[in-house]
């Protein structure tokens, strides 16, 4: 039986591969094509070379927006998947009600983006004036903290429930020998437990990596860029460049920014699987 | 057995295949729709970008359709959306024959795809060659509706604090009005203006539109009509109008950073307020529902402390041109053509434009509008009054607007001269920036 389904995996293969090229292959190398371009539509285009490259990098809108990025990544990055794993860790206790909680934890993902970025909006807004500090459009630190915010209050339960599946899976029976070695509670967690979630680690942390450098919705819905772009990602910059501005060469421009920021996270993203599959242990 | 269960997987491979190419198929042949007929007669496809006026548009598609026999699709985009939907449609095989353009900034993207009107019927019909938008030669746009902005006053209310409309002739005036309003207003029970509220649905009301004001009066003295670098003589004009219009209104300064252009809307509706700086396109919002009636209100200039005050008119221009996809087959185009023409020109169609949609339109056989602040310019160029001409078509970018907006909102925050020459460096540094960028 095997061996049949061998033979035929290229026919069961082919939908779903042909989905792939169409919209995902066929669009991409187009628009690795259009970013060596001058153009409007993208039907009607005229090849300048490298030139939107060398403006990309000079643009220093889209630097500070890398900045900002790497900057949001981080914290981010550690606080989701520091909060997100200890709620795990409480939650696979067996105390009362721990479904309630963790259904309540994981709502907010069923959430979009941009309805959540306008309630957190709203919310913040009304925070800083209660306060008497300058309201977001004006207020880059409240701009940077309010995403944070919301990116956690986002993804934790959504990490949480991967690290939930993670810890269910580390075997009594382990727990229970090192209990009897004489173990204490700490070092059950960062010898044994840590360890045998490694898989759940390199996954939760490759989903808010990327995330985070991807992050659109949220932004544009906070705080859109402002108060002068200060608080503008990399995704938002480049829809910015293409969208808001009226000119030739703008649209190839944002193209190349969009070509730069894919190799980008893809590189990143790579680093980050070596180096935390790297730790992975085998059960 | 072994083979029943092989064909049956490979069945189902080709089932699945089949029927995704179907869904592609279907897809295309969907888009397709366009240029159905065949008959020579081609199509018109206008890519809409009123949304106030979506279902009158739709319907008089579908009344010229039944006329003609032409199909005509209105798609209409979602407000702010415009220029995105443009882009990839216009990518697309049936592109929108008709379009639209902002202004000769926005025409700096579409020059490529806009059919020279120089020779059409509609063009002839214009009543003022200022309302084409025209370069060396060419005309790559036509103006089909004009508006005018400046502050619409409730006038129950200005009686309530004692003045009248003509007591306000010049900014003396109407910032005497507007302190006195504010120093009753506990009493009174309304403020003078409404929010002026920076938030991204509103701001426009005051980096584009309020900001016209300098840049006219500029042009005006120097003799322009646009420039590479502004010099912002009239800013102190702008600072002082500013500072009128946060001081004197519903809420603090500091909050109008998240205030939007429905609260400033829905306080002036609820009373709350005498003056609300807006154009024609607000009557029908005022008026429907038994809001206001046209005995409430009234449109008065922006007084500027600038030029002749006593003969200044409301802000009146276009900054909506309609222009035709040069790409288009040539019976698409033809049909268009027609199409435009016949909305300009017959009974059904000018009617519509005046009555249903409430827009005057800058052609011969316009029919006569029934929005009161239309009106009320109409009255004042006749008694002799000059309208302020819209020159934020001239603005260098969007980018320019946002970088004024944003320095407005911060000075609104914290009124400081700092903050003041924050929206100086804005309007004019960043004017020089912009164009540099904007005309590589």
């Amino acid at each position: 039986m095997e061996k049949a389904l061998k033979r035929y995996s290229p026919i069961f293969v082919l939908p779903t591969f042909a989905a792939f090229i169409i919209g995902f292959i066929i669009p991409f190398i187009e628009g690795l094509y259009l970013s060596f371009c001058q153009f409007t539509t993208v039907s009607n285009f005229k090849w300048i070379g490298i030139s939107n490259y060398i403006n990309a990098l000079k643009d220093t809108s889209f630097t500070d927006s890398f900045k900002f990025t790497v900057a949001f990544a981080i914290v981010s990055i550690l606080s989701i998947n520091v909060l997100g794993f200890g709620l795990a860790l409480l939650l696979t206790k067996g105390l009362k009600g721990t479904n309630i909680f963790r259904t309540v934890f994981f709502m907010p993902n069923l959430i979009g983006g941009i309805v959540l970025g306008y309630i957190w909006q709203i919310l913040i807004n009304c925070v800083l004036s209660i306060v008497g500090q300058p309201l977001l459009a004006l207020n880059t630190k409240a701009g940077y903290w309010g995403l944070i915010i919301l990116m956690c209050w986002q993804q934790i339960g959504y990490m949480m429930i991967i690290y939930i599946a993670g810890l269910q899976n580390v075997s009594e029976d382990l727990i229970e020998a090192a209990k009897i070695d004489g173990a204490t509670l700490k070092q059950i967690l960062w010898k044994i437990k840590i360890p045998m979630v490694m898989p759940s680690i390199t996954i939760c942390v490759f989903l808010t990596l990327t995330n985070s450098f991807k992050l659109f919705d949220q932004n544009l819905a906070l705080t859109g860029g402002d108060p002068n772009h200060t608080t503008e990602m990399f995704a938002l910059n480049i829809y910015q460049t293409f969208y808001a501005r009226a000119g030739m060469q703008w649209k190839g421009l944002g193209q190349a920014k969009a070509v730069i920021f894919c190799i980008l996270v893809v590189v990143i993203s790579m680093i980050q699987l070596r180096a935390t599959r790297s730790k992975e242990v085998q059960q | 057995m072994k083979n029943a269960k092989r064909w049956l997987a490979l069945g189902l491979a080709t089932v699945m295949t089949a029927s995704m190419l179907a869904g592609c198929g279907s897809k295309e042949s969907g888009s397709d729709e366009g240029d159905k007929g065949g008959d020579g007669k081609g199509s018109v496809y206008y890519l809409n970008f009123k949304p106030e006026q979506d279902e009158q548009w739709q319907d008089l598609a579908k009344t010229y359709t039944e006329e003609t026999g032409v199909d005509v699709t209105v798609v209409t985009a979602a407000s702010g959306e415009y220029e995105t939907t443009l882009m990839s449609e216009m990518g697309k095989s049936s592109a929108p024959t008709l379009f639209q353009v902002n202004g000769p900034v926005g025409l700096a993207n579409w020059k490529d795809y806009c059919y020279d009107l120089a020779d059409s019927d509609v063009y002839g019909e214009l009543t003022s060659d200022s309302y084409a938008l025209e370069e060396d030669g060419t005309v790559y746009g036509i103006g089909y509706v004009i508006e005018s902005y400046g502050i619409i006053v409730n006038k129950t209310l200005l009686e309530k604090a004692g003045y009248t409309v003509e007591d306000i002739q010049s900014f003396d005036d109407l910032k005497k009005v507007a302190e006195d309003i504010t120093s009753r207003s506990s009493e009174l029970g309304f403020a003078a203006f409404t929010s002026a509220g920076m938030d991204g649905s509103s701001d426009w009301r005051y980096k584009t539109h309020l900001a016209n004001l300098p840049i006219y009066f500029e042009y005006e003295d120097e003799g322009i009509a646009s420039t590479d670098a502004i010099k912002g003589t009239y800013l102190d004009n702008y600072r002082a109008m500013w500072d009128l219009y946060i001081n004197n209104s519903t809420c603090e300064p500091s909050e109008l950073a998240a205030k939007t252009g429905d609260d400033s809307r829905n306080e002036f509706l609820a009373g709350e307020a005498v003056f609300f700086q807006n154009g024609s396109w607000e009557y029908a919002n005022l008026t429907g529902d038994g809001q206001f009636t046209d005995d409430d209100l009234a449109m008065i200039p922006i007084y500027f402390g600038a030029g002749d005050e006593a003969n200044q008119g409301l802000c009146t221009g276009t900054e909506n041109y309609w222009c035709v996809n040069s790409q288009a087959s040539k019976d698409d185009i033809q049909a268009t053509l027609d199409f435009m023409n016949w909305c300009v020109t017959s009974e059904t169609g000018t009617k519509c434009m005046a009555e249903d949609m409430g827009f005057v339109i800058p052609f011969k056989s316009a029919a006569e509008s029934q929005n009161l602040f239309v009106k009320e310019d109409a009255e004042m160029t006749e008694a002799g009054k000059t309208p302020v001409s819209w020159n934020f078509t001239t603005m260098p970018s969007e980018e320019w607007k946002n970088g004024v907006g944003q320095a407005l909102t911060a000075y609104a925050a914290d009124e400081t001269d700092a903050n003041w020459d924050a929206v100086v460096s804005a309007f004019v540094d960043g004017w020089a920036t912009e164009y540099e960028l904007a005309n590589q």
